[in-house]
């Protein structure tokens, strides 16, 4: 852009950052965050006739109130997180997988298959590992038809994914018809409630405790696979471009599968955490959102595992607040709904001026 | 920047595993603590009543430890399903004086570990009722009764409290198949005047019901709805559709459309969205709607709606506790009760002498002189029924139970409140799948 002659610049110009002290990163996100607390607030005030201290004070209290509010806030972290580590192979390796959602509704309903059909008649110790592949399976499945069809046809996998979700939440809603009880009721209720078989064992008598260490342990993993692993290597390199890639000899259609079936069987994975870990029932809702919620979790945390905990964490934090703020002043979640938005859109903002700078027209050329 | 991210992030993992582990304690302190102090609550609720006695029944009550915890599926400014009951909530709070302290209403509650989690932190704030309104809260607050003996759990809609047995779980439901054959009379006149008026032949007649599922409580509805359409215009015949879900505008605006043109004269739904009276009232054909008054969205089609009042309910839940009394497990209330209601009658539109007739009927339903399945007065595949197992007790076989036709009637919500009349009778068409 600054090639273009003098007269041609326009009023307000955007050029790269050179990356900037941590520090400084760190100071330009925390006051987006106060800026947008305190947009909202104003919001609050303008809007509602309520003392936005106390909307805040109600987000915190429905995040960390009660022991039982803390361990549901780091539930939902843990599948959020377990969704957006699944997702963000294949962001990697620029795979737009906006089919999260059906993969996690397929791996959710192999599982309650298993526990449906095989509940009374196989072992427990048996029956969780069959749930597992069976689930890994599913969700793998459902991520490498479309790998397969961009691979060998080149087909756009954004619609091809987005159009397995609907594929996926009828595949579930069809065979809800066969497990709901009573008949017509639409609700397939908590599987095994009198045996509990496949559910997953409650660890010092916490029920989420196995699917918050599965995740934290996977995080783990993913980190050194995206980081240090070959395998992870060639991910970046198809990313930034696959004529580098082919050119370097990686086979570009193997990666492209390989990296969807882990992306696919992870997304199954999160679907075996909510229906054994957590749910014991699976819907057309189990999945509830948390398959395009976990693209923003992966994009903020720029595909970095590590930061993505922090990053789901948030998101999580918000919305259990904002749940709390609709139940303490009696609101719908609309308003819990705007504060987030805000909030999420100056988060947004700050890693925009963060890469970018903007440049007024008639001002000193070149500051930086 | 990226290293203090990381590092941040691996305090906050680190945070995080520790955290679970810290949790753990507390909750189990927490958890003894608010059992003990529930239990002090109720003994001082059993106390206080044994004390003031029988006897002293009219004095009034004191609501002062009363805490209600309620569970909607959607925001109630949202669906219509869940604003009957929020102004059911409101109603009660107001006439108990209740304080806002004393009543919270969490909404968007899924049908999942969500409810029972939902139920466990109204526990926790101190609740000693927890209502639930959805079928589908049913599996989730019975885990959550298990877990706190003394606190009461009731629910709308469910059918599993007769046989679970446990003492703190409670079901509830309205007859309100009564409320939607007195609809049915209102349509039936309707369709009578219509007739008379020369806009169709009485053999053209039909009319259109948009349904949620094929499930037995829709099925039961609709077919009161025609029975009480049939017993004032003898040769009505009805259409059902069914739109695979609670709430769906579009769905059901769709089938209440495709409805009409396949020639139905009326339609009736039921579903928790404005879909159908609005497309009624484009069409210019007369509605009858469910839980909330229409006349607003079709003021030239809008004849009346039925609707369920839970005030009553909740008012006899909270009577139980603060006496200290068991509260039914399965509780059906009627018109007797005020649990099932129609809203006012769209003059407007309805054939004249309907408010009489609605007026008779509701006296004979009060007074049980009038059965809404009679066997005399339907058919099923031509022949009368005479007998009928019904799946009452809930298992996962959905086999008939109990013998249900009693005294020449099929006895709705006579041995489970939630509603268990499930066949497709002659002069109804209704594709059922699966």
């Amino acid at each position: 852009m600054s090639h273009v002659a003098p007269h041609a610049e326009p009023l307000i110009r955007l050029s790269k950052r050179d990356a900037m002290p941590s520090w400084k990163g760190m100071l330009v996100r925390i006051l987006g965050i106060l800026l947008g607390v305190a947009l909202s607030s104003l919001f609050i005030v303008l809007v509602t006739d309520l003392n936005p201290i106390e909307v805040f004070t109600s987000l915190f209290d429905g995040c960390f109130g009660t022991p039982r509010r803390i361990w549901n806030l780091f539930q939902n972290t843990a599948i959020l997180l377990c969704i957006s580590l699944a997702v963000t192979p294949a962001y990697k390796m620029k795979f737009w997988n906006i089919g999260a959602e059906g993969q996690v509704l397929m791996g959710a309903a192999a599982t309650a298959a298993c526990m449906i059909y095989f509940g009374n008649t196989i072992n427990q110790w048996l029956l969780i590992p069959i749930m597992i592949v069976a689930s890994l399976f599913a969700g793998m499945v459902w991520g490498m038809i479309p790998a397969f069809f961009k691979a060998y046809f080149n087909t756009n996998e954004t619609l091809f994914t987005l159009m397995m979700n609907y594929v996926a939440t009828q595949i579930v809603a069809f065979l809800i018809t066969y497990w709901e009880n009573p008949k017509g009721s639409n609700s397939v209720g908590v599987i095994n409630a009198a045996t509990k078989a496949g559910w997953f064992p409650y660890l010092f008598g916490k029920q989420y405790l196995v699917n918050i260490i599965v995740v934290v342990v996977l995080t783990a993993i993913m980190y050194i696979y995206l980081k240090y692993s070959k395998h992870g290597y060639e991910i970046s390199v198809v990313g930034e471009s696959e004529n580098t890639a082919r050119y370097i000899g990686i086979n570009v259609k193997k990666v492209i599968l390989r990296t969807m079936a882990l992306s696919g069987a992870l997304c199954g994975l999160a679907g075996l955490l909510l229906v054994a870990g957590s749910g014991h029932t699976v819907s057309t809702s189990t999945a509830g959102g948390r398959g395009f919620t976990a693209i923003l979790v992966s994009w903020l945390a720029k595909f970095n595992p590590a930061v993505m905990t922090l990053t789901s964490f948030l998101i999580v934090f918000f919305e259990r607040g904002a749940a709390q703020i609709a139940t303490a002043f009696r609101m719908n979640e609309s308003l819990a709904d705007i504060i987030t938005g805000i909030i999420l859109f100056f988060i947004i903002g700050s890693e925009f001026f963060l890469n970018y700078k903007v440049n007024f027209r008639h001002k000193h050329k070149e500051v930086a | 920047m990226k290293k203090t991210l990381k590092i941040l992030a691996l305090v906050l993992s680190l945070c995080m595993v520790i955290g679970c582990f810290a949790a753990c304690d507390n909750t189990a302190d927490d958890e003894t603590l608010t059992d003990g102090n529930v239990v002090s609550d109720g003994n001082v609720a059993t106390d206080g009543n044994a004390t003031a006695g029988d006897a002293a029944d009219d004095v009034a009550l004191d609501y002062s430890n009363i805490k209600v915890g309620f569970i909607f599926l959607h925001a109630p400014t949202d669906s219509t399903y869940d604003k009957n009951f929020m102004n059911a909530v409101e109603e009660v709070q107001a006439t108990l004086g209740l304080s806002d302290d004393q009543v919270i209403v969490m909404s968007d509650i899924a049908e999942s570990e969500a409810c029972y989690e939902a139920a466990m932190d109204l526990v926790d704030q101190g609740c000693n009722i927890v209502f639930g309104d959805s079928f589908g809260h049913e599996d989730y607050l019975i885990q959550a009764a298990q877990e706190c003996p003394d606190v009461q759990f009731c629910h709308a809609t469910g059918d599993s409290a007769k046989v679970e047995n446990i003492p703190n779980f409670h079901n509830a439901f309205a007859s309100i198949y009564e409320g939607r054959f007195v609809a049915g009379i209102v349509a039936g006149m309707k369709l009578n005047e219509m007739i008379e008026n020369g806009e169709f032949t009485a053999e053209e007649a039909k009319m259109g019901y948009v349904g949620a599922f094929p499930y037995a409580e829709v099925i039961s509805g609709y077919t009161s709805f025609y029975l009480g359409a049939k017993s004032v215009c003898p040769t009505v015949t009805m259409e059902v559709k069914y739109t695979n879900s609670w709430f769906d505008i579009d769905a059901e605006r769709t089938q209440a459309i495709a409805l009409i043109e396949s020639g139905c004269k009326l339609i009736s739904q039921h579903a928790d969205s404005e879909g159908a009276p609005k497309a009624c009232e484009e069409y210019g054909v007369p509605n009858v709607a469910y839980n909330v008054n229409t006349s607003d969205m079709g003021p030239t089609t809008a004849l009346i709606s039925s609707k369920i009042n839970w005030a009553p309910y909740m008012t006899y839940m909270i009577d139980c506790v603060v006496k200290g009394e068991e509260i039914a497990a399965d509780w059906c209330g009627g018109f007797n009760e005020g649990a099932v209601e129609l809203t006012e009658l769209n003059t407007a539109v309805a054939a004249e002498g309907t408010q009489e007739a609605i007026d008779a009927a509701i006296e004979a339903f009060k007074n049980g002189e009038l059965h809404v399945y009679d066997t005399a007065t339907f058919t099923v595949n031509g022949e009368v029924l005479t007998s009928y197992l019904a799946d009452v007790q809930p298992d996962a076989a959905y086999e008939g139970d109990t013998e249900v036709i009693i005294d020449g009637y099929f006895a709705e919500s006579e041995f489970r409140s939630a509603p268990y009349f499930n066949i497709i009778i002659d002069g109804i068409t209704a594709v059922v799948e699966g």
